[in-house]
């Protein structure tokens, strides 16, 4: 049955995906790349993820959509015409048939005794329960296991929202005036 | 032949991998490029939370009943933050994509090679 | 888009609706699925709302660009200051036990005090890019149309010029 689903998912995905890199018009493809993510949000919630579900479908599907969306305000509408990439075709074949051979020394998909699921993973949920007291075992991971991670990956997110404001924040009125003055001299 | 199809997830998911793959490497446009890559990243989080996934095992938040398997929670929280952060780093991508469009006027990369070029025996030009 | 009566109502029904779903995202994560990540992004959902159905200037109003800022740093700051707080109180960064007499009570406020630290800069910095992107759009629409403007005064006047 899982199976069925997983399968039936994946195959959409792969639609979309095909569906979405064959598009000339950009936007169409920003929209079939919003969807896509709506989908593998669906699949998350089938693999038990529900917090990554959750985050998928709000981030995925939502503002990575509409920041796809202004930028395309901004740029041509449409891509250049384009025949199917020999060498980059060969490579990304050549990197799955590789990629194939890595996975299927893994263990069974959903084996309960796979390595992954003895180690620390035991630990987590018990001790989310006894020495946390938090139901929402990712919760009690994300911020108190493995807090100084987090704390990394909240500094990544502030150093990007840094790097776009100085790119094309047009971080005070005078150095953005500065900004177009000197691309008119250039252009002039 | 029957760990193939035990690992079927894995084999479906590098596929959709190697799509995102390709339109990084084969096509010009930068935001094509962008969707590739967002399209591989998500198959990548889709490969780390099958990892994760135990066989009639349910979400991992706790019911109190000791005969309950969970799946495994770390996947979920590496992958959680994954996604956030991935969104801040395409917000870059695509604030430097709005800057090249100013600056030369196309997001095609091959045009952008030929007007770095021209640019270049320009300069060149006038130094000898 | 501004003037549709249907959108207007729709709109301000939502966006209170999704800040308060936010919050029990954000508040509830203990127990359910979610924490200060999506209840960030759906908090700054909200905004980006009111600016795309009320205009951008409306949407600044609201949430100054300053004001933004500030929540960008300030939850960085305070999941950093509870790692250090820790360290004052005589445990390792971020053991959240010493905060508390009762070690899953000193959990339970650690692990809400870091939530909403990740969800404050989370919410301020999608509000940012948001901003930063649909800004940028109406700043080269604005230039384009004074290029333009200029550019037909250019051409009257070499015209009464040629006269």
């Amino acid at each position: 049955m899982g199976f069925i689903i997983d399968a039936t998912l994946i195959a959409f995905l792969a639609l979309i995906a095909i569906s979405a890199l064959r598009r000339k018009r950009l936007f169409g493809m920003v929209m079939l790349s919003g969807a896509f993510s709506l989908v593998a949000a669906t699949l998350f919630l089938v693999l038990d993820a529900v917090d990554v579900a959750f985050t998928e479908a709000a981030v995925g599907a939502g503002i990575s959509t509409v920041l796809a969306l202004a930028t395309l305000s901004l740029v041509p509408a449409e891509e250049k015409p384009h025949s199917i990439a020999i060498v980059p075709a060969f490579l990304a074949l050549t990197t799955g048939l590789l990629l194939s051979i890595a996975v299927s020394d893994l263990p069974e998909f959903g084996a309960a005794d796979a390595p992954i699921h003895n180690h620390v993973a035991p630990e987590f949920i018990i001790g989310s329960e006894e020495k946390i007291g938090v139901p929402n075992v990712v919760t009690s991971v994300l911020a108190s296991y493995r807090g100084y991670d987090t704390l990394g990956e909240t500094v990544v997110v502030f150093t990007a929202a840094i790097a776009v404001l100085l790119i094309i924040g047009g971080w005070t009125r005078r150095e953005t005036e500065t900004a177009e003055s000197t691309e008119d001299d250039h252009a002039g | 032949m029957t760990s193939l199809l035990a690992q079927w997830n894995y084999f479906l998911v590098i596929i959709l991998m190697m799509l995102g793959f390709y339109a990084v490497i084969a096509r010009g446009n930068m935001v094509k490029k962008m969707i590739g890559l967002n399209i591989f990243q998500t198959s990548v989080f889709m490969l780390y939370i099958s990892m994760g996934k135990v066989s009639n095992g349910t979400a991992p938040i706790l019911t109190g009943d000791s005969s309950t398997v969970y799946s495994n929670p770390l996947p979920h929280v590496l992958i959680l933050t994954a996604i956030v952060v991935g969104v801040a780093t395409t917000a870059v991508g695509y604030a430097l994509i709005i800057r090249i469009q100013e600056s030369f006027n196309t997001i095609e990369d091959d045009e952008i090679i030929e007007l770095m070029d021209d640019d270049e025996a320009a300069s060149e030009g006038r130094a000898s | 888009m501004q003037d549709d009566p249907v959108i207007r109502v729709i709109a301000k029904v939502l966006i209170p609706t999704m800040m308060l779903f936010a919050l029990y995202v954000q508040f509830h994560g203990d127990y359910g699925p979610g924490g200060g990540f999506q209840a960030g992004v759906i908090f700054a959902a909200a905004f980006i709302l009111n600016a795309t159905v009320f205009g951008l200037n409306r949407g600044r109003h609201v949430w100054p660009a300053r004001l933004n800022l500030l929540g960008v740093a300030l939850g960085v700051l305070i999941f950093g200051g509870t790692g250090v707080a820790t360290m004052v109180l005589g445990e390792n960064f971020l053991s959240y036990n010493a905060l508390s007499d009762d070690p899953i009570a000193g959990q339970h406020l650690g692990i809400l005090l870091v939530e909403f630290g990740v969800g404050l800069t989370v919410a301020a910095v999608m509000v940012a890019l948001f901003f930063a992107f649909a800004g940028r759009v109406s700043h080269v629409r604005l230039l384009n149309k004074t290029r333009a403007h200029e550019k037909t005064l250019a051409e009257k006047a070499k015209g009464a010029a040629n006269d």
